[in-house]
């Protein structure tokens, strides 16, 4: 069977590309982009409404745009992409035929109609539910059956994934043990097959209840186990782009991981712990004990933010430590100076890198402790910080190695390249100043997924403060920067798909290399070096003050508010 | 050699760790420790902590209570639809019904004095935003919820709905008085 497979080796990066794992990578990243450009032009809408001054759609549509925004992007362009990403993390850098090919286009249509499904159910009005569809707000069936389809070829996808890990291993394809990209792959696929879980135990009964087979559905036991699958679902994009920002380092930089150990440790901390932040969504419910929202709400002991603040350091420093090794050693920081700035897999990389850390990572401990929860709780500060991880770190990050793909998987020239050095920078610092107008809104307590927050015909209106309009125009004009960022992207992937300049995509054949690679018993590398990477060090350390700092000034807010027992 | 590729040894798990590793690991790790234990500590020394106290209701019975409350307490009536204000007695049991599209009664507490107030909805989940101020809570159907209060500023109070609630979502907004 395995020898009538058909390789080829790209001549550029040297990857080897399995033919079937190659038609479902680009089909599973195509659909990504077009679900991405259905998610930006209603993310356009959504920003244009809520600039105050704008106001652009009306409230029904208004709604029912952002239900579908939610779905779109969290859902469809994030998790397509990661199927693409999961193929081309196992068949490509092991160098192992795909398994069960067939299985994956089932996966792939199963996807398609589910997403469609739900979007028509969506868009016909009928599911005006929001992301979270909370019980007891009534959608049609089609929403809960497109999301369960969905959720059922995304499941196939993972098992394709462990498949082809299981091929890899019994054909040995590579010697020793998977690379740590492949690692952190697994840790998505792992994560991801828990997640789907959940939303099978929650998401099947919620469609039978819509249909009329089951009466009621408890509102909290609803949200306990639906933010076990929609948090998670977001952990999977952690693990994922944490993955692609360890692939940059090694693409642009040649670099190998600081210590294996530490890195391959730290991914699994999240496999172990991320799964308790659904506790994160209930912090300011009724009907959980103290103990269970402190416990769950911080992962054990903060184990997963102890994992990401380890992953900040480690992937800079092992950029660190490549930039050094080739020469850039002067004062502190010459090698990020003399990084290459210009080249979008490496700027859209490093920004998402920083603006996760800083902006998302931040205000999510914030908003996951129990008592400053109260603060923040369903304001704009929520989607605030998750533009900050989902935005600006996985998208972002996915944008990056998009780059990166566009000349090895789909064997075109980048068109624009001009264009393309400046489109990481305009949709990161757009969606930067996005995330942090959103949470400046937030702290003066604008409500999140509101169309008019003038109250205009409420019987007892109630008037923010100016500075919560003001922050609504910064929403406003950054959030278009970044839609015109978003769509340079899309602009550069479909203009290269359909008109890039034709590379050679290296011959088909049944010939297959196999990863073998001096393995040595002995230890070698970094590690015995000393204080290798000062500068990343010095990074972290501005990091900790900044976390540290911000976390006290909310405790100080929360100590001014009303007693509460 | 690199992270795209195994790793060249065999027994990577023995890798000795760099310095800077270990560092941010423990200093990290010592961070994760203070912000997982200032929870408990703010638990006992802080004085803005949600209660857990939660009870199984039903539209009817929370009704029921919150009509008693305002048919004794009631001071004045306000807006278009001539809600009902209630100025209960300190340290009372307060009822607060979120329903589509309005919260009821109006409620005028005393500053520095502590009410039980009961929260719950009548049908879809909303959301208890008290501006400026700005304390949030989730509010479910079917639970009853009872947080002790202490308004420490006099003032006029909104309560904003900010869980969606349907179409009229945005115009579920009342006041609260502290005198």
């Amino acid at each position: 069977m395995t020898n009538t497979e058909m390789f080829r080796t790209c001549p550029r990066s040297g990857l080897q590309f399995h033919r079937s794992a190659e038609g479902l990578i680009k089909a599973n990243a195509v659909a990504a982009v077009v679900f991405l450009l259905v998610g930006g032009v209603l993310a356009l809408l959504i920003a244009l409404t809520r600039w105050q001054a704008v106001h652009l759609v009306g409230a029904d549509d208004f709604y029912m745009i952002l239900t579908a925004h939610g779905l779109n992007m969290l859902a469809y362009w994030i998790i397509f992409f990661e199927i693409a990403v999961l193929y081309f993390c196992s068949s490509t850098l092991l160098k192992s035929r795909l398994a069960t090919p067939r299985l994956g286009w089932l996966a792939f249509a199963l996807m398609l109609i589910g997403a469609l499904t739900n979007n028509v159910a969506v868009f016909m009005g009928e599911a005006t539910v929001m992301f979270t569809s909370y019980v007891p707000l009534p959608g049609h069936p089609a929403f809960y059956l497109g999301l369960i389809l969905f959720a059922v070829g995304a499941l196939i996808g993972c098992f394709i994934f462990l498949g082809t890990l299981v091929v890899a291993k019994s054909e040995k394809t590579y010697e020793g043990s998977i690379p740590l990209v492949t690692f952190g792959a697994l840790t998505a696929c792992i994560i991801a097959i828990f997640t789907i879980a959940a939303g099978a135990i929650i998401l099947i009964p919620t469609f039978l209840w819509s249909a009329g087979y089951i009466k009621y559905i408890d509102p909290l036991m609803y949200r306990t186990i639906w933010w076990a699958f929609g948090h998670s679902s977001q952990q999977i994009n952690v693990s994922a782009h944490v993955a692609v920002w360890y692939a940059i380092a090694a693409i642009v930089f040649g670099a190998k991981p600081m210590s294996e150990r530490v890195s391959r440790g730290a991914f699994l901390l999240y496999i172990l712990f991320l799964q308790l932040a659904s506790a994160h969504h209930l912090l300011s419910d009724p009907g959980l004990s103290t103990e269970w929202k402190v416990f769950n709400t911080s992962y054990a002991m903060y184990l997963a933010v102890l994992a990401s603040m380890i992953h900040g350091l480690t992937v800079p420093g092992s950029i660190e430590l490549a930039q050094r090794e080739k020469g850039y050693t002067k004062g502190l920081f010459e090698w990020i100076r003399k990084a290459p700035w210009g080249n979008p897999v490496f700027s859209g990389m490093f920004i998402s890198l920083v603006g996760f850390g800083f902006l998302g990572g931040i205000s999510g401990v914030m908003m996951g402790t129990e008592q400053l929860n109260m603060i923040i709780h369903n304001t704009l500060y929520v989607p605030g910080h998750f533009h900050a991880t989902v935005v600006v770190g996985t998208t972002l990050a996915f944008m990056a190695i998009t780059y990166f793909l566009i000349p090895t998987v789909f064997n075109r020239e980048v068109i624009n390249p001009g264009l393309a050095k400046w489109q990481p920078y305009l949709f990161g610092i757009g969606m930067s100043v996005f995330a942090l107008a959103l949470m400046g809104a937030g702290t003066l307590g604008v409500p999140r997924r509101h169309w008019d927050i003038t109250f205009a015909g409420a019987s007892l209106p109630y008037e923010f403060p100016g500075a919560a309009y003001l922050m609504l125009a910064l929403l406003g004009v950054s959030g278009v920067v970044a839609a015109i960022g978003g769509a340079i992207y899309i602009y550069i992937t479909v203009g290269s798909l359909l008109w890039g300049k034709k590379l050679d995509a290296g011959a088909w054949s049944r010939e297959r290399a196999v990863l073998r690679m001096p393995v040595s018993g002995a230890l070698t590398g970094h590690g015995t070096a000393g204080f290798a990477a000062p500068g990343t060090f010095a990074f972290a350390m501005v990091f900790l003050a900044a976390f540290v700092l911000y976390y006290f000034v909310n405790w100080k807010y929360l100590s001014t508010v009303w007693g509460l027992s | 050699m690199s992270a795209i590729l195994p790793p060249p040894q065999r027994i990577w798990w023995k890798q000795p760790l760099d310095r800077v590793e270990l560092v941010w690991i423990v200093v990290a790790f010592v961070w994760c420790l203070v912000l997982f234990f200032m929870m408990p500590y703010w638990h006992v020394y802080g004085k803005q902590n949600l209660s857990s106290e939660t009870y199984r209701t039903t539209p009817d019975a929370f009704a029921k209570k919150a009509q008693a409350m305002t048919d004794q307490f009631k001071v004045r009536e306000e807006g278009a639809e001539k809600t009902p204000v209630v100025a209960p007695p300190a340290g009372s049991d307060v009822y607060l019904i979120g329903r589509l599209w309005a919260w009821w009664p109006i409620l005028e507490l005393e500053k520095g004095k502590s009410y039980r107030l009961h929260l719950t909805a009548m049908d879809y989940q909303h959301g208890f935003s008290l501006q400026p101020e700005n304390i949030n809570i989730q509010v479910l159907p079917g639970y009853e919820h009872v947080l002790t209060v202490t308004p420490n500023r006099s003032g006029t109070y909104a309560i904003v709905c900010n869980e969606f609630c349907g179409i009229g979502h945005h115009k579920m907004v009342s006041k609260l008085y502290v005198k």
